[in-house]
């Protein structure tokens, strides 16, 4: 049996539990709490293997000194990946257990059983328990992978609704989060920021911007890298408010208004390359049909800026983050700093939902880098809301050209996805560089452009290829590496406009064809589980009903589907939407219905294919970083407006059940779903096909004028 | 020049000393009460992440100088209840698992509230007007709808906090 590959990595067995305090578990994980539930998750796991009961374990998480390196909390890999390993580890160690207590009770190990950590022999209690043996059972040692997990028929906590642990902090107002830390002599920092890459610091006006301070603060600079430090936020605040513009720099750059759209991409140079079949010859002569969809640049857009403290006292460095990636990030610390890393520890504590690799690594660089420089004391750096919008990475803008080779009946026989992209691969752990490392003398080079490969879901190519039933596919991949601003993970990656893409052709193929969306794509589906999520989907919505309704005229309404599964190989999602749409949008409802595998809390996985569906509805409607006023960016939710309560849809969810023991995460699931089911129900009321996200006002109402 | 300002806070009242009467409401409860349940957002009053209220009424409290709250009350998350005995709101938020990163549920908790003490009987769209006014990117929304609402008809059949 081969071990799970996180656990692999991480083999040993006392890297993941311990029985140290009586009556207590204590685990320990790689991923971190991002708001989608997973240290309840993982606890849940963690007590049905070992028969523990829920509340004796207590969960680390995301700590270079004391959890498993599992890279980065992203991908939707933290169940399928990481709880599946400590779903090992935890069977392993039970197992240990079980053969210890089985030598010295004179059995053998299938005789015996655990109740709440209390060993049971043939149902009858005995003297042991994980805690009286834990002296004489042996963690330290690599985990074997030959021993039987409990049979899924057997859960009883994994696939029930346990309320999160993380939630009541939150509902009282703990100091919960990295920035309600506070260190014993803490100072405040900004970072007066460089404009860009390769910028000069040519001058700073340091009176004015202390007289704004009106209280004692002081700069650290070195080479183009300024902060401004106090033990006063309110004052720090005020000089950074001021700073930006009594900084002057050289060699700055300004992206313009042309190049915030994803058609500007066409122009440029890229490294490509291509991916599946040649075209078949069969397919030579037959009619071809094709669209071009794009979307803009996107923001994460976190509730609040990023945050970081850094103390680095007697040649030690430890760093507060809320990062996805607490050893990545300590390995680029390394780089940058020149420290070994054994001289740092990274540890990861709340931050505002991120959805992928926003400011939070850079702030952490900024307060590293800081006190490096003031041994002994705590810096606190917390980014300002422009500072956010105006420079964490973007998600890139991307051109999707979509060609099918149809048959005499309409069906398509080959199929060609080409995609025109910047990365989606500028995490610190990729290669690429901390802001801060940029500013200090000696910057590292640029990296070379790469994008996510193949072998973890892709980047811009992620869901590029349609999973219908198509003799020929492929993809053409345009990596253009020099992009405005700079790019990396937004949640979903490529699979957001790919699948928009995808399914809006998919439609159009089917309007040609004059059949039922659904009927048209079920037809070319032959993987029973998508079959499944898009049958129920249609039941939840009343589909055929409606659609028999609709023939008969609601004019400006209408329903739209959309489908995929993650990654072509994670969790499958379909997704309804009905709107209506006069110069803009207004959402009505949303149904969906997908297969997460094995559902480890199946309220926190509805929670997460909600919040997918909201936020893709935001990126949809509303979300575009422009370039068209004097930043480089927006600046505020008034120049970045994201969806509000009044415009939220009502959602139903269903989830189909499936006999796999293996879970899928679904924080990204309903991203590409939701954008396309929104896509084709716009194109279906307006009875003209929109291709161009977001989907604004000016051009339905351009597209509206056109007709 | 320090000076220093009188007012209430969770019914406690406080003198709190500030190098400047222009301080913002945010930064005191923050740095010089510890009372951070209350979140900065955006130092701009557009997402609510700080709503506190001020005399029963939901303010920003970026927006707000400590000098104008002299002699005012002003009530925080941490002031609505304890998680011993927690606000029927509470109660439903947790029931109801609305929340996801949950950075913005201060601010959210505090904006029904003020909207519960005006309106007993909101409709769902009156909530969700209520609480236009604060950004959830999470998309946690038609939870916390269908939490605010349970509180509601809760606090109508005179469960008190």
């Amino acid at each position: 049996m081969t071990l799970p590959s996180v656990l692999a990595d991480n083999p040993r067995l006392d890297r993941w539990l311990n029985f140290t305090t009586a009556g207590r578990v204590e685990l320990a994980t790689g991923r971190v709490e991002l708001g989608q539930g997973v240290l309840t998750a993982m606890t849940q796991i963690a007590a049905e293997e070992l028969d523990v009961a829920f509340e004796r374990i207590t969960v680390r998480s995301g700590d270079t000194d004391r959890t498993p390196n599992e890279g980065y909390t992203a991908g939707s890999q933290s169940m399928q990946a990481g709880g599946i390993a400590l779903r090992e580890a935890c069977a392993q160690a039970r197992a240990l257990f079980l053969d210890h207590a089985a030598q010295r009770l004179g059995c053998v190990a299938t005789e015996l059983s655990v109740r709440d950590g209390h060993i049971v022999h043939n149902g009858a209690a005995t003297q042991f328990d994980y805690w009286s043996l834990a002296q004489s059972v042996e963690l330290a040692r690599e985990a074997t992978g030959n021993v039987p997990r409990k049979p899924v028929a057997d859960y009883t906590i994994v696939g029930r609704n346990v309320a999160r642990v993380d939630l009541p902090a939150k509902v009282f107002g703990k100091a919960t989060f990295v920035h309600d830390m506070t260190l014993d002599g803490m100072s405040h920092a900004r970072v007066v920021r460089q404009p860009n890459r390769g910028a000069m610091l040519v001058s700073v006006d340091e009176a004015v911007i202390r007289r704004a301070a009106r209280s004692p603060i002081s700069f650290v600079r070195d080479g183009n890298f300024l902060a401004i430090v106090g033990d006063d936020e309110t004052a720090v605040e005020a000089a950074a408010a001021v700073a930006t513009d009594h900084a002057g720099w050289s060699g700055v750059e300004q992206p313009s208004a042309l190049q915030q759209e994803a058609n500007w991409l066409l122009q440029r140079p890229s490294i490509d390359r291509v991916i599946g079949t040649p075209q078949s010859d069969s397919a030579r002569g037959l009619r071809n049909y094709e669209a071009v969809f794009t979307r803009g640049h996107l923001a994460h857009a976190s509730i609040a800026p990023s945050c970081a403290l850094a103390l680095y006292r007697d040649g030690h460095l430890t760093v507060w983050t809320h990062c996805q990636g607490v050893f990545p990030l300590r390995a680029a610390l390394s780089r940058m700093l020149k420290l070994d890393p054994s001289a740092i520890s990274v540890r990861h504590v709340q931050g505002p939902g991120c959805y992928g690799h926003n400011g939070a690594d850079d702030a952490a660089a900024d307060a590293a880098v800081i006190a490096v420089r003031v041994p002994g004391r705590p810096i606190r750096v917390r980014w300002r809301r422009q500072e956010e919008f105006a420079f964490e990475p973007v998600s890139p803008a991307m051109v999707v050209k979509v060609r099918a080779t149809l048959d005499a009946a309409g069906h398509p026989v080959d199929w060609t996805t080409e995609i025109w992209s910047g990365t989606h691969q500028g995490r610190p752990g990729g290669g690429a560089t901390l802001l801060a490392a940029e500013a200090l003398p000696d910057p590292p080079p640029l990296p070379s452009p790469t994008d996510v490969p193949e072998a973890a879901g892709g980047g811009a190519t992620r869901n590029g290829e349609p999973l219908y039933d198509i003799p020929g596919k492929r993809i053409i991949h345009h990596l253009v590496p020099e992009v405005p601003r700079r790019t990396s993970a937004l949640r979903s990656l490529g699979a957001m406009p790919n699948v928009f893409a995808l399914e809006s052709f998919i439609d159009e193929l089917a309007e040609r064809a004059e059949q039922d969306p659904i009927a048209y794509r079920l037809a070319r589906l032959s993987d029973p589980r998508a079959r499944r999520v898009i049958e129920r989907a249609a039941v939840m919505a009343n589909w055929r009903e409606s659609e028999r309704n609709a023939s008969r005229g609601q004019a400006h309404r209408g329903r739209g589907v959309g489908f995929a599964q993650y990654k072509n190989r994670a969790a499958y999602a379909a997704v309804i939407v009905e709107l209506e749409v006069d110069e803009s949008i207004r959402l009505l409802r949303a149904w969906c219905a997908a297969d997460a595998g094995l559902v480890v809390n199946p309220d926190a996985v509805i929670n997460q294919l909600e919040g997918g569906i909201i936020q893709s509805a935001s990126w949809v409607l509303k979300e575009q970083v422009r370039f068209d006023n004097a930043n480089a960016g927006p600046i505020d939710w008034d120049t970045y407006p994201v969806l509000r309560f009044s415009e939220v849809p009502e959602i139903a969810i269903g989830l189909v059940q499936s006999d796999s023991d293996i879970p899928l995460g679904v924080g990204e699931a309903t991203a590409g779903p939701t954008a396309a089911a929104i896509g084709n129900a716009v194109s279906r009321a307006l009875g003209v096909r929109m291709r161009d996200l977001p989907l604004t006002r000016e051009r339905i109402m351009a597209k509206l004028l056109a007709q | 020049m320090s000076q220093t300002f009188a007012f209430t806070v969770n019914g406690r009242a406080v003198n709190v000393t500030v190098p400047h009467d222009d301080t913002p409401l945010l930064d005191v409860l923050r740095n010089h009460l510890r009372l951070t349940g209350t979140r900065f957002g955006c130092g701009l009053e557009q997402c609510g992440c700080c709503f506190v209220l001020i005399d029963g009424r939901p303010e920003k409290s970026c927006g707000r100088s400590v000098a104008s709250v002299a002699g005012r009350s002003v009530t925080t998350i941490e002031g609505l209840a304890t998680p011993d005995n927690p606000h029927p709101l509470q109660q439903a938020f947790l029931e109801e698992q609305a929340g996801q990163c949950g950075y913005c549920l201060s601010g959210i908790l505090i904006s029904a509230k003020a909207l519960l003490d005006r309106n007993p009987s909101p409709s769902r769209a009156e909530i969700a007007r209520a609480l236009d006014d604060n950004i959830c990117r999470c998309g946690a929304h038609n939870r916390i709808l269908r939490a605010v609402e349970k509180a509601a008809a809760r606090l109508r059949q005179g469960e008190r906090p």
